[in-house]
């Protein structure tokens, strides 16, 4: 009898039943019949605020970003139906990387057709078979995916410790002097919102040689004095080799894309797979990524939003909440003990027309269960007031409040 | 000071503990997934861990070959032998 591909699955066909238990709602199912603005949808006939979409700016319904995105639309068509190498480069894909560039006042910047092809790309060419790329314990799935294509040797160092990245590093390079290595961080980690200490982990990478690449998708937008992320808002940039980033939050649209002042980078547009062998992005979403990012560079809508985020954060906070999260990121966090109540609790703010992440083990760190929130800055104070009145009475329902 | 595969074993056996929830006998052919219910984030943990005790690289590499305790002990052992 030979196998079923798919019986390695039944596990997790089991756990996935479960969540369908607890009534009509299913977090992986769930679709938005119509949207109304950044931060609200139509979700089974009912109005509901958006509360988790990494909309930090807001920029999906920006009016300049829409009428750019109208124009490519109509001037260059619905898509390049190329790779960036073969009839898939327009002015609008160059004209986003000038745009980068000058963002990042940077020497060369690579678009990818989404963040986590980024990641993938990069990592997964930088590195080669001698090298080796060191990352972070609690890094993205696009990170490890990145690592697992490429042929380096992958050694984790634990989250946000520079003491236990200087000590693989130092083993590294005990065994071999000559190798190549990328240190691999991000400024935000997406579940609690904490930042890197990139200082202290790029100069342990630099004591060792070795090359240091900051993932800010979480962070592009949200810090920095002009937007760039966690580098600049810690003023490290110039530790920093690669930055990576995305244009699905922040920006508003979809794309990925790694700026540097490698003097060699332009190179990854020759070998990099997921770079040449995808389709390029089309040309509505290359402008509007263009108008977001001339207008994040000048906006104070991070100060909006952090505000909103640090209102919801106190207010749970206040609530007796357990938080996963302090209010100095987007994110917003209540820990729940155990998964079944995530589930239940996630079902219970829906039917409050309220849609926050249920975010469990193995997304999340240390095996956690999140009601997860990321805020936009478009998010109005009675928004956040409702989120909140909402919490507290899903809370005391489910007896996660006393 | 080489260590033969007997005290890798032992030393390792006594590392996993602190990832032994449901009090299993730890013996060379304990799996991590099966016996021990670890998940791929825990035994990236557990291999920490173990490679500060001995003060070298487990490439993450190698994880899909780790199935057992003493396939573990195995890997620390060749390792150990390459340093040396």
């Amino acid at each position: 009898m030979t196998h079923d591909l798919f019986d390695k699955f039944d596990n997790i066909i089991t756990e996935y039943k479960k969540l369908a238990e607890g009534g009509d709602l299913n977090p992986f199912t769930v679709s938005m019949d119509a949207v109304i603005s950044p931060t609200e949808a139509i979700i089974n006939g009912k109005k509901t605020i958006l509360a988790g979409t990494n909309n930090y700016m807001g920029m999906t319904y920006n009016q300049e970003c829409i009428m750019a995105a109208e124009d490519a639309l109509r001037n260059f068509g619905t898509g390049t139906t190329g790779s960036r190498v073969l009839n898939g480069t327009y002015y609008g894909h160059k004209k986003l990387e000038e745009t980068l560039k000058d963002f990042y006042d940077a020497d060369h910047a690579i678009v990818f057709s989404t963040g986590y092809q980024a990641n993938l790309g990069v990592i997964s060419t930088v590195a080669g078979p001698k090298d080796y790329v060191v990352i972070d314990a609690d890094s993205h799935a696009s990170i490890y995916d990145g690592c697992a294509m490429g042929n380096a040797t992958v050694v984790r160092f634990a989250h946000n410790n520079p003491e236990d990245l200087e000590k693989r590093l130092a083993r590294i390079r005990r065994k071999d002097p000559d190798a190549g290595i990328l240190v691999v961080i991000e400024g935000v980690y997406s579940m609690l919102g904490d930042q890197a200490p990139i200082k202290e982990l790029a100069t342990a990478a630099k004591k060792h040689d070795a090359f240091v690449l900051v993932d800010e998708a979480h962070s592009i937008g949200v810090f920095g004095k002009t937007g760039r992320g966690v580098a600049q808002e810690q003023n490290v940039e110039h530790l920093v080799d690669f930055t990576v980033g995305t244009f699905s939050k922040s920006v508003g649209t979809v794309g990925g894309y790694c700026v540097s002042n490698h003097p060699k980078f332009e190179t990854l547009r020759l070998v990099c797979r997921p770079y040449v062998f995808t389709a390029s992005l089309p040309p509505s979403v290359v402008a509007s990524a263009t108008k977001a990012l001339e207008l994040i560079k000048d906006s104070n809508l991070r100060v909006k939003l952090l505000e909103n985020s640090m209102r919801l954060n106190k207010g749970l906070a206040n609530a007796g909440f357990n938080m996963g999260t302090t209010g100095e990121s987007p994110i917003a966090a209540i820990i729940i003990d155990d998964k079944q109540t995530a589930i239940g609790y996630w079902q219970n703010m829906m039917k409050e027309g309220v849609y926050v992440n249920l975010a469990v083990p193995p997304a999340t760190p240390n095996g956690l269960n999140l009601m997860r929130c990321s805020l936009s800055a478009a998010h109005s104070f009675v928004q956040i007031d409702y989120m909140l009145e909402k919490f507290i009475a899903v809370g005391k329902k489910l007896n996660v409040l006393s | 000071m080489t260590l033969d595969t007997t005290e890798i074993l032992d030393q390792i056996c006594e590392l996993v503990a602190p990832f032994n929830k449901k009090g299993v006998t730890i013996t060379a052919d304990t799996t991590f997934a099966s016996d021990l219910e670890l998940d791929s984030l825990s035994v990236m943990d557990m291999l920490a861990a173990i490679e500060d005790h001995f003060d070298v690289t487990v490439p993450l590499n190698i994880l899909p070959d780790l199935e057992t305790v003493g396939q573990v002990a195995e890997a620390i052992k060749r390792i150990l032998d390459e340093e040396n």
